[in-house]
């Protein structure tokens, strides 16, 4: 059985760690951080945790405040509200100037299950990747959040990272080295990869196995961070297996998607399908089942898969 | 240190050299904000001339106080105390919003020194005000945050939840001056959409308040003492002003809101300024 745990409870447990490392390290929460796990700092420092209560806008200026005065701010709320509430603060007053503040949103995408689609983020990703200077960066599990959090504390400029409420599998183990926009080949193949981010890695590997059994040669990379992209590790999955599907647990606009196709598309076109959230909201329900409504199952991404090899050139 | 201009005359007098760069400056621009940042004018030259400890040769000197111009639009005034300040030379306010110039159309720290952080899009400073008076109290320091914001500005509501988190955090160490010059570009706030009692929302979000003469030199430097003096609260400072201050074609002309001075604007502004000064 595989181990399960929420990105965000790494994301506190790894928040606490680097606030214990460096005493610049501040956070700040919109009275959600009990849900955002920002509480497990804030107990600990309460002289650096602050509460600014129900007002998301506020929560970017004071972050953003606190940086030019050189502190490391760690602000959290859902990501729907970072996002989409606070999109201007964060554009002006944070990724305009090109502050050091770190946003690490919460209960992203449909995996939020019961709240519904008032509280899904499927944008997320796409609202904050056009921001210029803006790093986006969505980790697979609990590992590669804690890494991820970890080189925040050495990794200058605005950067968004983008965690989960369900527990989700945990792939990595203690040995994997996160680097901030660099791909991680899984598993290489020479039929087609699968270009995944988030919730959707551990279901790409599941696929990738199966597809095997049948005789598919699939690859996975997860590509943890979106922006700025491994353009480099796309060019050669796209050339090495000739197909690539991409999956993610968001709005097929804007986000990791788009970003792949951005790059095949002018480098090296090969057959693409996406596989994401078909422009529509989310809706209430648990996790698994909405991952199944919306399409993003290892068995969805069989399909894909096969859809992006049948459709690659015959050759003669 | 900052130019020493510690006499109220000659405070004056230097407040009468900014607006005329002002007007300038703006002239040759041939587009940017006129009335706000004539307005503005002896507030800012109160605080980079005489209440604001800062050093033009080096901009970062962590000791500094800090002043953020959250009505991001009256640029002018704020690249005009820069460069009398001698921030960078006064050659330069001409090619204020030219290509290339560091002299962005809304100030931007990335361009230029001395701007502690861009601002344009209105009703966020304050909240960064608040943030940068936190990591201040944080570090038990002694620099001081000044916030200067429009009157109009305050119909954002965010300037509310700074101003909630102000008081809840008892940022004695930041102040506001809200440039209550009554008029934003549709027209008169109070036409637009009503903003008074300013001095009762801020009194009642627990801030202390100072209503002044914002072009009387001596009442802006007592308000600024007395802020400084006030301990456990922000205050506000609301400053009862003239939209275009100082030259008669543009005092209280709510076209002048956006309009840069024409040719013959100019002469006759700088004629009257100049026989103030």
């Amino acid at each position: 059985m595989s181990n399960k745990v929420a990105t965000r409870e790494a994301y506190g447990k790894a928040l606490l760690e680097l606030g214990r490392k460096n005493p610049s390290v501040v956070a700040l929460d919109a009275d959600l951080s009990g849900s955002t796990k920002t509480k497990v700092f804030g107990k600990e420092f309460p002289e650096r945790f602050f509460n600014v209560g129900i007002a998301e806008q506020n929560l970017m200026g004071i972050a953003a405040g606190l940086s030019l005065g050189g502190k490391i701010p760690f602000a959290s709320t859902f990501a729907v509200f970072a996002t989409g509430r606070a999109w201007e603060q964060i554009r002006q007053s944070i990724c305009y100037p090109g502050l050091n503040v770190k946003i690490v949103a919460s209960h992203a995408g449909i995996t939020v299950g019961e709240d519904g689609g008032s509280h899904q983020s499927v944008e997320d990703i796409s609202l904050m990747r056009t921001i210029p200077g803006m790093t986006v960066i969505v980790p697979a599990d609990g590992v590669e959040t804690s890494k991820a959090i970890m080189a925040m504390g050495e990794y200058a400029g605005p950067t968004y990272i983008r965690v989960g409420r369900a527990k989700t599998e945990v792939i990595y183990d203690d040995s994997y080295g996160f680097r901030v926009g660099k791909a991680n080949v899984l598993k290489k193949g020479s039929d087609v990869t699968v270009i995944a981010c988030g919730v959707m890695v551990p279901e790409a590997l599941r696929a990738a196995e199966e597809l095997l059994a049948e005789g598919i040669s699939a690859g996975v990379i997860n590509m943890s961070t979106i922006k700025p992209l491994d353009a480099d590790a796309v060019i050669e999955a796209a050339k090495g297996s000739g197909a690539i599907v991409t999956a993610e647990e968001h709005s097929i606009i804007g986000g990791l998607g788009s970003a792949v196709a951005e790059v095949i598309s002018e480098a090296c076109p090969v057959p693409l399908v996406r596989l994401g959230i078909k422009d529509v909201f989310g809706t209430s329900g648990k996790p698994d089942d909405l991952m199944e409504k919306y399409g993003l199952t290892a068995s969805d991404i069989k399909k894909a898969a096969k859809e992006a090899v049948a459709k690659k050139p015959r050759k003669v | 240190m900052a130019l020493a201009v510690d006499s109220i005359k000659g405070l004056a007098r230097m407040a009468c050299t900014i607006r005329m760069d002002i007007v300038e400056m703006l002239n040759k621009a041939g587009s940017g904000h006129t009335g706000g940042s004539l307005s503005a004018a002896d507030i800012v030259t109160a605080l980079y001339f005489h209440k604001m400890r800062h050093r033009p040769s080096d901009p970062k000197w962590p000791e500094r106080d800090r002043f953020i111009l959250c009505k991001g639009h009256a640029a002018p005034v704020l690249y005009a105390a820069l460069a009398r300040s001698g921030y960078f030379p006064l050659d330069e306010l001409k090619t204020l919003r030219r290509f290339g110039s560091r002299l962005q159309g809304h100030p931007d720290s990335r361009k230029l020194p001395g701007v502690e952080i861009s601002t344009g899009s209105l009703g966020q400073g304050l909240s960064v005000s608040c943030g940068l008076a936190l990591s201040g109290k944080m570090d038990a320091a002694s620099w001081r945050v000044y916030a200067l914001l429009g009157d109009g500005e305050l119909q954002e509501g965010q300037v509310w939840e700074a101003a909630m988190a102000a008081a809840h955090y008892g940022l004695d160490n930041l102040t506001a001056i809200i440039d209550n010059n009554g008029l934003q570009i549709d027209g008169a706030c109070s036409e637009v959409m009503c903003v008074d009692s300013i001095p009762d929302k801020f009194a009642s979000f627990g801030w202390d308040t100072i209503s002044i003469d914002g072009h009387n030199m001596e009442e802006i430097i007592d308000a600024l003492d007395r802020a400084q003096a006030h301990k456990g609260r922000p205050t506000a400072i609301i400053a009862r002003t003239i939209k275009g201050k100082g030259c008669s074609l543009f005092e209280g002309k709510v076209e002048y809101h956006g309009t840069p001075p024409s040719d013959k604007e100019l002469e006759a502004a700088l004629k009257e300024l100049g026989g103030g000064k």
